[in-house]
């Protein structure tokens, strides 16, 4: 049931101890780096001082600016010779951030996701076919590792190429697979494009949904349309990948690995820390890794942690899912909106495809939003009421969802264009 | 019984365009097509003389389409037929959810669409009454 029963078992007051040690070496590294040492220098803190999880609150926090700001060794703490991989996003505004890696860096982080496959009930006799493209992107080859080293047969696939996909998926008996949510919807109406069920004609056990934060609905739209487990994979290429938290079987928040990431859950405004329950932005300190400490590191995720202990018996923190990004929070009518709501409501109705867009205009200093989704032809009955009702129910559900209404188009299937990687579901034509 | 198709579309141009060409195609001849619309979008209902056929032509094509009964029913072209019908109708509490009618053969017969909920029971009460219902053949022998 547990990889390593010791850590994950874990108490609390020992969990702290081992924090405080590993903070201590990471703030050995953290000296090791030209932007640590500037930032303590200009900050006048001594990082010998700095010794639990309470006084990291000392250092202000680390942001994706700062990350591009020391490209490209800004945050390096080993020589190169000791460095084995690096790890780059590319981001969209240009100088990508870059993550260094000892070669014991890599063990560490491959043990944590062989404990969260192990976790979900991945074992060495199942076939993994890894969704996820390799390369730069960490999701591919962080998961690859991980199952290799729980003695899985590994398929390096990577991402796109459906049909391949499917190909394989058949004629290896996969039984696990890797997969980012919004591509797991679509392969299976591609799957059922070839005549193939995906609940019965395939051995699908475990999909592991990641790269994307989704609904609660869409899990549950995925786990029936594929008749396996859905679990919740959370990481970021800043705290090296996947396998930063992970879902349990009980499927009711992931535990984020506390031996190798110091978490705070901060309101984003004052960035006081957040009671259980209350929505605020991760912050992660890397406190396992050698090559490239990041301290405090403002992920943009909103989350909330959930209290009490878990049944599965592991005492690190449970997290929500990623209620949305600072950044693709858009706001309309002064009401902040995340696209994952307006994903759940859809999710709630059948007649609807999963694919959507949300559309945002000015015209005449008037905004508009709009919700584009595309009607399924096989819940098409002839009668255009049922469809004006199915509009206006939407709209009503959105309404009291996100507190705004939006104007809904129902478009022909297949209309939106489709995306094997993360989808863009936001489109702000507004001009400021 | 006749068999009408019913397409969903975005109401925006070519929509019609893009059946009718795939009718044109496939050989597939219009008797009667009527078009609603709301809100962006519309049902095309079309009375072709092969259903089937249109019905698969437009599912190859990935259209939401959706083939059903209705009943078509023959008249005179003259005052006081298609009271005739609604006065049966409303006799027996049949409410229409959608109609339509068009005129054959050079002013002597008409043709009126009905779609109803109850769809059997109002058949075998318009035959009870004396009207004629036609098949998809015989709305083309017309």
């Amino acid at each position: 049931m547990y990889w390593e029963k010791d850590i994950e078992t874990i108490n609390r007051d020992d969990l702290k101890k081992l924090q405080s040690e590993r903070i201590k070496k990471t703030m050995v590294q953290a000296k090791k780096t030209s932007y640590y040492r500037d930032l303590f220098q200009e900050q006048h803190i001594d990082p010998d001082t700095i010794q639990t999880p309470e006084d990291l609150r000392m250092i202000p926090p680390t942001t994706k600016e700062n990350l591009r700001s020391g490209f490209p060794f800004g945050f390096l703490a080993t020589s190169l010779d000791e460095v084995v991989r690096l790890h780059s996003s590319s981001g969209t505004t240009g100088t990508p951030t870059v993550i260094y890696h000892t070669a014991e860096d890599l063990v560490n982080w491959t043990n944590l996701l062989a404990r969260s496959l192990y976790m979900v009930g991945m074992r060495k006799s199942d076939t993994f076919q890894n969704m996820m493209s390799y390369g730069l992107f960490t999701g591919g080859l962080g998961m690859h590792y991980g199952g290799e080293k729980i003695g899985a047969l590994v398929i390096p696939i990577g991402a796109g190429n459906s049909k391949r996909q499917i190909w394989f998926l058949k004629n290896f008996k996969t039984t696990v697979i890797h997969i980012i949510p919004s591509y797991a919807l679509l392969l299976s109406n591609l799957i059922k494009n070839e005549d193939l069920d995906p609940k019965k004609d395939l051995n699908l056990r475990i999909i592991l949904l990641g790269a994307e934060p989704h609904s609660e609905e869409t899990r549950k739209r995925v786990e029936e349309l594929y008749g396996a487990k859905a679990f919740n994979s959370y990481g970021l290429s800043e705290m090296n990948g996947p396998g930063v938290a992970f879902e349990c079987p009980f499927q009711n928040g992931s535990h984020l690995w506390e031996d190798a990431y110091v978490l705070e859950i901060l309101n984003p405004k004052t960035m006081e820390p957040c009671a259980p329950g209350e929505l605020g932005e991760i912050v992660l300190t890397s406190i396992d890794r050698k090559a490239t400490p990041i301290i405090r590191y403002q992920t943009k995720d909103l989350a909330y942690l959930i209290d009490g202990p878990c049944p599965c018996g592991r005492t690190h923190s449970r997290i929500s899912r990623i209620q949305g990004r600072t950044d693709d929070m858009f706001i309309y009518h002064g009401v902040n909106i995340f696209p994952i709501q307006v994903e759940k409501v859809l999710m709630n109705n059948p007649e609807v495809g999963s694919n959507y867009r949300i559309v945002l205009e000015r015209q005449d200093y008037r905004d508009t939003m709009k919700v584009e989704v595309e009607i399924k032809s096989e819940l098409f009955f002839g009668e255009l009421q049922k469809l004006e009702r199915l509009r206006e129910r939407i709209q009503a559900e959105l309404r009291s969802e996100t507190l705004v209404t939006p104007e809904v188009a129902l478009l022909e299937p297949e209309t939106l264009p489709t995306s094997e990687g993360k989808a863009q579901r936001v489109f702000d034509n507004r001009q400021l | 019984m006749a068999h009408q198709i019913s397409v969903f579309a975005e109401n925006k141009p070519g929509r019609i365009e893009k059946i009718t060409r795939l009718f044109w195609k496939e050989k597939v001849n219009i008797r009667a097509i009527t078009i609603s619309s709301a809100n962006g979008f519309g049902v095309i209902k079309v009375l072709v003389d092969q259903p089937q056929k249109a019905f698969d032509a437009l599912r190859a094509e990935g259209l939401p389409v959706y083939q059903q009964e209705v009943i078509a029913i023959s008249m005179d072209d003259q005052p006081g037929e298609l009271y005739k019908v609604a006065r049966v109708l409303s006799e027996n509490n049949i409410n229409i959810e959608d109609s339509y009618g068009f005129v054959v053969k050079n002013r002597e017969k008409a043709v009126l669409v009905l779609q109803v909920e109850s769809q059997p029971q109002t058949q075998s009460i318009l035959e009870k009454n004396g009207f004629q219902l036609l098949t998809d053949e015989e709305i083309y022998q017309y």
